[in-house]
């Protein structure tokens, strides 16, 4: 397993190499003087020019500036951001809690709904409920997101005034950012009207963004319940005179998950890049909407360090998936 | 020898044709996805004959005119009109073109270039293939709407950044598709046997080995065109894709968004026709897989 | 009373073009202690009509019998709880791929455990000691390591063994094998049916055995149902059945015995394969492969005779090795390699 571990960790490394050549690039890629774009139209003076060049290693060799800016990721230095002229890394992790509690919450609303969604049409094969609950995923699967989340403020928010429109809690409370995750901090201070305000705020931005990856995840189910369904393990554990319930929920599920497993940890890409619109649509402070504001701004190094940073969770999270997968299937484990 | 009468292909062409409408037809949804698909084509391809008013056209004394159905609406808008008094529905059949237009040219550039790439590397291997695996492995380590959105950013915002944009962050499922597919019918007895009777490389790939990997990649078409779609209407919602004017339906839905308290119309009805083109493109893609590809079939 | 009494049992499954009967007009009763045999080629339907009587087809599969009775109590009147109590229990079954039978993400003992559970109970600690007992008992080495195996770390031999185990683990009144030893490599076969053999002794278990083998057959049973493309052409025990078989079809399979061909270069087949679903012929379903079939096979569907104890599907049932078919002499001079005239012994 250790092994296993090590192999797969050891087959990110050239992929690595090549997201951060690509963020390298990012920059010397724009067309024109990168430092006037960066400058916008207001124009710049030739003393912050030379500044801003030397600061960005722009008077070096490719080569050298390469290995300085790998050196700079490794010791967690991204440069500053343009706008604010805070460390990148600090902008990033201030804001990553956010967009990490919010896709936690949408992946549980997508689990919890969509695999049951899966099981049931799978079992029903055939029948009204499983075309009902198909047709309603390959919907789910086609949903402009951004959409979505404006139908359903215009309903729950404007018209029945149900649910808050934007923002992660209700401006009444503050809560002292400990860990970064409104619902545990509000938790930490004690607050019990914080954490449902918390809650409340999050309904929404969840159910959005867990849209599609509910829709695909309710799809894998069904087919690899009934790939598995199939089997001849199924049929023995019916032989062995067990319930049905059983047969299902632990001899097929068990099984189906494996695949389950891989699709949902699939949908963490997904999930970031819809939570790009998502935090774009609730103005949520989270690292989607600081892209878009930092593209929009033209704060270079922030979209720069961005691309990077997000590229790395999205390889670590595939990793963690590969290990899951190899912790529920024996035949890997062993 | 042409490619039809390779020996993987049992039957004639026809009989295929036949078997294959026959599989993709008992689909209902398949069926009716297809129609909806060349209905939109049709307006989109006769979007001036079809609209009734010109897209850019502002009508000043009808500023936010509710649809038809409303008390204060009129048949001469019917589906309203927007905060400058350009009509909806005209709006929608011309953005139907953006849409479609830059959708099939996303999935023409991805498919091409993939293909070509995927066949390399699934017919030389070796450090060719390496190379581009790994390439694909690193624009799939981005999530794709975030690639695309900094791809756009250099090139800055447009139609055609944005149809670059999007064709790279669909290259690698083409080209795994292709080199999965030709790695598997590679040592094949027909690939073989032409190999034998003096084939070049290139007759090799595209002549013998392209065609009977063709199916997972119609599929994969199919898919790629309605996320494209989705896409292209995602970065004009967000103002890196198609400028307004211009009538991109995503542009519209991001327009139409400071209104949504007045006039529900302006967002509904663009995010409505996103949702349907793009279901009704997976109903056929579904059809299509069942159809074409008896390994993809599930159930 | 019969422990297991079948009559007419039907299995039709709903495909695309109507109907399918895959079973019909099957009937077995077995006593207590008596190892029965179902012969027949792929495709007559041996398996399809066992699953059946445990209640483990897919829900395409509709299942009638006349009757259908395990120890008295009818299996298609009882509640499916209460079936599940007998299926596993009472009755159990193993099949003819041990690899892919056991689930791949449970132990062994795991997989022991949860029959024993379902059917037994007892406590945890009495019920691994059962387990390492069974897995002993059928000839594993080192149980108490391998009761921790998952399947894919074991042989096709092994996990066959396994399956076994599980199957006689609530000491079950009827064990239905499923060509057990197909799947297995030749050496390992022997060793199976042995065991198989043994433990039917051992406990007084009643065993029916699923084969194509007509070699397995004259080793094991004591009584022997033959079927072809879903009917049961012919019940006799099974000395009677080797010294005089009564369908064609029964006569051809025996013949196609190396033990029973003496010094011939080759082994006498039977032309042709089973009908499937599409490509029933009329009249008598073994008429095309038939070397005695005339005119009225062709034509006419047989119908058992009702003073005949064998219940042969045949308008022309073998006596003492010869066809009283018209076809039958022209036959026997032509195509010696084949003929019916040979003495044949279990």
């Amino acid at each position: 397993m250790f092994k296993f571990f090590l192999i797969k960790l050891a087959q990110l490394v050239p992929t690595f190499i090549g997201v951060t050549i690509v963020a390298f690039a990012f920059i010397r890629l724009l067309p024109g003087d990168p430092i006037l774009l960066m400058a916008g139209e207001r124009g710049i003076s030739a003393e912050r020019y030379a500044q801003l060049e030397s600061q960005m290693g722009f008077d070096r060799s490719l080569v050298v500036q390469y290995l300085d800016f790998l050196k700079g990721l490794l010791h967690g230095d991204l440069g500053n951001s343009l706008v604010t002229h805070a460390p990148v890394m600090d902008e990033f992790m201030s804001r990553f809690p956010a967009t990490l509690e919010l896709s936690l919450f949408a992946l549980a609303f997508a689990v919890i709904i969509g695999l049951p969604a899966g099981v049931l049409a799978a079992v029903k094969r055939g029948k009204t409920l499983d075309h009902t609950i198909m047709g309603v995923s390959l919907t789910g699967y086609s949903m402009p997101i951004f959409w979505w989340g404006l139908l359903l403020i215009m309903l729950f928010s404007s018209t029945l005034g149900w649910t808050p429109v934007s923002g992660r809690i209700s401006y009444m409370y503050f809560i002292e950012p400990v860990t970064g995750f409104m619902t545990i901090d509000s938790l930490i201070a004690g607050d019990w009207g914080a954490f449902l305000s918390a809650l409340h705020y999050l309904i929404l931005p969840s159910i959005v963004l867990g849209t599609i990856p509910l829709a695909v995840i309710a799809r894998q189910t069904r087919s690899s319940m009934l790939e598995v369904l199939g089997e001849d393990y199924v049929r023995t554990a019916r032989a062995k005179g067990l319930s049905n319930f059983r047969v299902i929920m632990v001899h097929t599920l068990r099984n189906a998950l494996i695949s389950v497993v891989t699709v949902i940890g699939l949908q963490v890409g997904l999930l970031l890049a819809g939570a790009i619109l998502t935090e774009t649509i609730f103005s949520w402070p989270g690292i989607g909407k600081w892209m878009i504001d930092a593209i929009s701004r033209r704060d270079y190094p922030s979209v720069q360090g961005g691309l990077v940073l997000i590229a790395f969770i999205v390889m670590i999270v595939n990793l963690l998936v590969d290990l899951a997968y190899g912790v529920i299937n024996p035949r890997i484990r062993h | 020898m042409s490619t039809i009468s390779t020996p993987a292909a049992p039957g004639s062409f026809r009989y295929q044709l036949a078997s294959f409408w026959s599989d993709f037809s008992a689909s209902r949804g398949a069926l009716v996805g297809l129609i909806f698909i060349v209905f939109i084509l049709l307006v989109a391809l006769f979007a001036p004959w079809v609209a009734p008013h010109d897209p850019a056209m502002q009508d000043r004394a009808a500023l936010l005119v509710p649809p038809v159905w409303h008390a204060e609406g009129s048949w001469n808008y019917i589906l309203g009109t927007d905060a400058v008094g350009r009509d909806i529905l005209s709006r929608l059949i011309f953005g139907a073109r953006y849409s479609l237009s830059i959708s099939a040219m996303v999935v023409v550039i991805s498919m091409g270039v993939g293909i070509f790439l995927g066949l390399l590397a699934g017919y030389f291997r070796g450090w060719i293939e390496t190379v581009i695996t790994r390439v694909m492995d690193v624009v799939l380590a981005f999530p794709s709407l975030l690639l695309a959105l900094g791809l756009v950013a250099i090139l800055s915002p447009g139609l055609t950044s944005a149809m670059i944009a999007i064709a790279l962050v669909q290259l690698p499922y083409f080209v795994r598709l292709t080199r999965a597919a030709v790695i598997g019918e590679k040592n094949r007895e027909y690939v073989i046997a032409s190999r034998l009777s003096g084939a070049g490389h290139l007759r090799l790939m595209f002549n013998t080995l392209l065609p009977n990997c063709m199916a997972p990649l119609i599929v994969q078409a199919t898919l790629s065109f309605s996320t494209a779609i989705l896409d292209i209407a995602a970065l004009g919602f967000l103002g890196m894709g198609v400028q307004p004017p211009t009538p991109e339906w995503g542009a519209m839905l991001a327009n139409a968004r400071e209104f949504m308290g007045s006039a529900y119309w302006a967002v509904t009805f663009p995010g409505l026709i996103i949702l349907l083109t793009v279901l009704m493109i997976n109903l056929m893609g579904d059809g299509l897989r069942d159809a074409l590809d008896p390994k993809m079939k599930r159930s | 009373m019969a422990l297991l009494d079948i009559e007419g049992l039907s299995v039709r499954f709903k495909t695309s073009s109507g109907l399918f009967a895959a079973v019909e007009g099957v009937d077995i009763n077995v006593d207590r202690g008596e190892v029965w045999s179902i012969v027949g080629e792929s495709g007559s339907g041996k398996s399809v009509s066992m699953l059946a009587t445990m209640g483990l087809l897919p829900w395409t599969a509709q299942v009638t019998a006349d009757k259908m009775a395990f120890d008295g109590q009818d299996l298609q009147q009882l509640s499916s709880r209460q079936r599940r109590r007998i299926v596993g229990g009472e009755m159990s079954m193993i099949f003819q791929e041990p690899m892919s039978s056991l689930n791949p993400c449970f132990t062994v003992g795991t997989q022991i455990d949860e029959m024993i559970k379902q059917h037994l109970g007892g406590s945890r600690k009495e019920r691994h000691e059962r387990a390492l007992d069974l897995l002993a008992q059928v000839g594993i080495p080192d149980p108490a390591r391998r009761i921790k195996a998952y399947p894919h770390q074991m042989s096709g031999g092994m996990s066959q063994r396994v399956m076994i185990a599980m199957a006689i683990s609530c000491n079950p009144r009827l064990l239905i094998a499923d060509e057990p030893t197909t799947a297995l490599d030749v050496t390992i076969q022997a060793q199976i049916l042995e065991l198989l053999l043994r433990l039917q002794e051992d406990t007084g278990m009643a065993l029916i055995l699923i084969t194509h083998d007509m070699g397995v057959v004259a080793e094991t049973a004591k009584h022997v149902v033959v079927q072809y493309a879903g009917r049961q052409v012919e019940k006799q025990d099974v000395k009677s059945l080797f010294a005089n078989p009564r369908h064609p079809y029964t006569e051809a399979l025996l013949s196609a015995l190396p033990e029973r061909a003496g010094d011939q270069d080759r082994l006498p087949t039977i032309p042709g394969v089973v009908p499937g679903q599409h490509d029933r012929p009329s009249g008598c379903l073994f008429n095309p492969r038939c070397r005695y079939a005339t005119e009225h096979c062709r034509e006419v569907e047989p119908v058992p005779a009702p003073d005949d104890p064998a219940r042969t599907l045949c308008h022309y049932p073998l006596e003492d090795g010869v066809s009283p078919s018209p076809a039958a002499a022209g036959v026997a001079r032509d195509n010696p390699q084949s003929s019916p005239h040979r003495e044949v012994r279990p």
